[in-house]
């Protein structure tokens, strides 16, 4: 069966009040965004308090599919026939040969559901049902109805053209990026933090990222596997800026003057300030973490609170009581699980003790901090102002 | 300064290769089999290259086949005489550090149902010629060892290998992987007994994508390319004409005046261990200086990871190798440290550094300078 068109089925966006146009102009931007890495053209419009999307060349459907189950806030996506209205006995002829090319097996229960949004039309919405639903009845004998559960909706809404649809392919939900401010994602190589950026995102949040880099303690392509990663989060979450700051001196230097089990406490919490730091510099309101409770020694209660302490934005863990297990699931949804799983060293890895403090005593890392007084100052300020800025973006693949 | 030290790895292309792929490419660009002027010159080109690759082991250049590279070399022999001798017997004998490239190869066909033998190397990385004479027996087919390893270096006494294998059993095919010594050494097929020869066009200075299979006259191997039957039907395709111009040039520019270039090799090498052994805590793994192969060296240092080593030196030009690059999309420790018996507390400390035509004794100089620099303060942060 071939498809002219589609419906777009928005959640939340339904309940937004006054606001609700900003949400569909947002969606419908988003979506926009998303058909430009679509070979075709194609037209996106609002109409009725409906999005719609119509095909006006030949185009790939899988294709088109897959890159609307990209856009937040589509709840779903239906693939739509659209017909003139050359009367009722047309409108009964194009809903039967839908039913047959759609569903070649006939064993299938089904309900007509009409809408008639034109009310010039001679029938209204209960006589379409009932009309339509005798002639497939009629013309399928194995067909059965049943208005609860029915395998099949059959949707046909009655407007300038008619609408005719049954299929709903779930989208991601959520809410269309743009409408929720901006945060800062800490973004490391590893599985966590790329699905915390899409948690969030998912929530109609803009994304910035900061990447650590230690060379040479972490190659060039450790941070190449970062830009993969922010690419395919950008799939979702739309253009994203890469902060990759240079981590190493600070890192030596709490190595050298910090007690080793608090290594990582304390470093992490100099991530947090540059973070917070950049997040404020880029009209970001809020810093993102893939942290867990519990998963690793820095991620204990007192470990995140030790290193929350720094912080005075509000920072999102949208993992935080998820499994190891339930996080690769979505890591493996949103396809960044195979990059993520390469084998390239980050610093977090790199300077870990054998023994790692899981209850640091704030005081006490306060006062190991303290050793770095006279030293950390000049080397924080050179690691902020060496900031690169990769622009990040899923680019259209056309030859 | 920068110094390439990753020969082994890959080379810089002679610019006399440059310019014959680039006037292949541009200008006598037609298919070799092809029946008109273009075709002939194209054609020409092949044969031209054949006989040079020829000359270069005094071979008939009928049994020169082209390939993709060592990597297909190794595929074609290996599985072409396995599947051709399959009546004769199953059994395949072959040691414990070869590339990827024939180990990979052996897995299969131990799936396929033959059996392989991995004869064990001495600490110097050199096959043991009695656990091989042992090996053998009434079943086996093929021999393949090889010539060169590319981690550290050792070189395979293959005239003794083949006496040791025509003693006991005439039959068996005798291949040997020279992707490391075509180039570095003066090979004669014929006189050292060996049937199949692989080698490959990048690591001689030539392009990548190209390289060759030196088949024994009479040695009957299946193909595993099937198609137009180009090259006598063993393997088919378009043969890839600026590539094997370019490596047949590689191999002329590369075996000129080859002695003086093996012996300024092996002055960098002298240097560069006697250099190696004077900074604190190295060891040197694989064979003593003369009996290795002249462009490799493997280096452990105690207690820095190598790859922490590797980018410390990229950062100061330097490029060198954890292990062999090949593998180092899986970091696992290598088989051939582990086959030559290198201490676990090594195995993640070793750099492979290998020298090429362009290398300069100022670059050897420069890195052993970095050397001894770097590693004092790598060493004073450590894991754990």
């Amino acid at each position: 069966m071939h498809f002219h068109s589609f419906m777009i089925k928005y959640a939340e966006i339904g309940i937004k009040g006054k606001n609700r146009y900003l949400f569909e102009d947002a969606l419908v931007r988003q979506i926009r965004r998303a058909l430009k890495l679509v070979e075709g053209d194609f037209r996106v419009v609002k109409e009725d308090g409906r999005i719609y999307v119509a095909a006006d060349s030949d185009y790939d459907y899988d294709e088109t599919v897959d890159a609307l189950r990209h856009v937040f806030g589509i709840a779903g996506i239906c693939p739509m026939v659209q017909i003139d209205d050359l009367g009722f006995d047309d409108l009964r002829s194009q809903v039967i040969r839908y039913m047959d090319d759609m569903y070649p097996d006939k064993h299938i229960t089904f309900k007509v559901q009409s809408r008639r949004a034109r009310k010039n039309y001679p029938l209204d919405s209960n006589g379409i049902n009932a009309q339509i639903g005798e002639a497939v009845l009629e013309a399928f004998p194995q067909i059965r109805v049943d208005v609860h559960h029915p395998d099949v909706l059959l949707c046909i809404e009655i407007r300038q053209r008619i609408n005719i649809y049954s299929e709903v392919i779930p989208g991601p939900g959520g809410m269309p990026v743009g409408t929720n401010g901006k945060a800062m994602l800490l973004l490391s190589g590893g599985i966590d933090s790329p699905v915390a950026g899409y948690m969030i995102a998912k929530r109609g949040v803009v994304i910035d990222a900061v990447y650590f880099h230690a060379p040479p303690y972490t190659s060039d392509r450790a941070k190449q596997k970062v830009v993969d990663l922010a690419r395919l989060v950008s799939r979702y979450a739309g253009p994203i800026n890469l902060h990759v700051v240079n981590f190493t001196d600070i890192q030596m230097a709490i190595y050298e003057h910090c007690p080793h089990d608090e290594l990582t406490i304390i470093m992490r919490r100099y991530m947090m300030r540059i973070a917070q730091q950049l997040a404020e510099a880029n009209g970001a309101a809020a810093l993102i973490t893939g942290e867990s409770i519990g998963q690793v020694a820095s991620q204990t209660m007192k470990s995140l609170a030790a290193t929350n302490e720094v912080c005075t934005m509000p920072v999102f863990r949208p993992l935080i009581g998820f499994d190891k297990q339930e996080i690769v699931e979505i890591a493996k949804k949103i396809g960044t699980y195979e990059t993520s799983i390469l084998p390239y060293e980050d610093c977090c890895t790199i300077f870990v003790a054998k023994h790692p403090v899981t209850k640091p005593n704030l005081n006490a890392i306060k006062r190991s901090e303290y050793k770095l007084n006279g030293i950390i100052e000049e080397l924080y300020q050179k690691a902020v102002e060496t900031e690169e800025t990769i622009w990040i973006e899923t680019e259209e693949q056309s030859l | 300064m920068e110094a390439y030290l990753d020969n082994s790895a890959t080379t810089q292309a002679f610019p006399s290769v440059c310019d014959t792929v680039v006037k292949v490419m541009s200008r006598d660009y037609g298919n070799p089999s092809a029946l008109h002027r273009k075709g002939m010159e194209a054609e020409a080109y092949v044969r031209a290259a054949r006989e040079t690759i020829a000359a270069s082991l005094r071979v008939s250049e009928k049994e020169i086949y082209f390939t993709s590279g060592g990597t297909e070399s190794n595929n074609m022999a290996i599985i072409g005489a396995a599947m051709a001798n399959r009546r004769a017997g199953s059994h395949i004998i072959t040691t414990t550090i070869e590339h990827a490239s024939v180990s990979n190869t052996m897995k299969f066909l131990e799936e396929q149902g033959f059996t392989v033998t991995y004869v064990p190397v001495d600490q110097y990385g050199v096959i043991d010629l009695e656990a091989l004479e042992k090996a053998i027996t009434r079943e086996t087919i093929l021999v393949s060892v090889m010539y060169v390893n590319n981690e550290i270096g050792s070189v395979q006494p293959v005239e003794a290998i083949s006496q040791v294998i025509r003693r006991k059993k005439p039959d068996i095919l005798f291949h040997a992987d020279a992707i490391q010594a075509y180039g570095k050494f003066l090979i004669r097929p014929r006189r050292q007994g060996i049937d199949m020869l692989s080698a490959s066009g990048h690591k001689i200075h030539g392009p990548k994508g190209v390289g060759f299979l030196y088949v024994k006259d009479r040695v009957k191997i299946r193909p595993v390319i099937f198609g137009g039957g180009q090259q006598q039907g063993l393997r088919s395709g378009t043969e890839n004409v600026p590539g094997a111009a370019g490596m047949a040039e590689a191999a002329r520019e590369i075996y000129k005046d080859h002695e003086m270039k093996i012996d300024y090799m092996y002055r960098m090498k002298e240097r560069f261990t006697e250099g190696i052994l004077e900074l604190e805590g190295t060891k040197i793994n694989g064979p003593l200086l003369r009996e290795g192969a002249p462009h490799i060296v493997s280096v452990s240092f105690a207690g820095i990871r190598s790859e922490v080593l590797l980018h410390a030196l990229e950062e100061q030009g330097i490029y060198v190798s954890a292990g062999s690059a090949c593998s180092s999309h899986h970091p696992m420790p290598s088989a051939t440290l582990k086959g030559i018996g290198v201490q676990k507390e090594y195995l993640e400390s070793t750099l492979r550094f290998s020298f090429g035509a362009f290398t300069k004794m100022e670059e050897i100089e420069y890195t052993l300078e970095t050397l001894k620099r770097l590693l004092p303060v790598l060493r004073r942060f450590r894991r754990g």
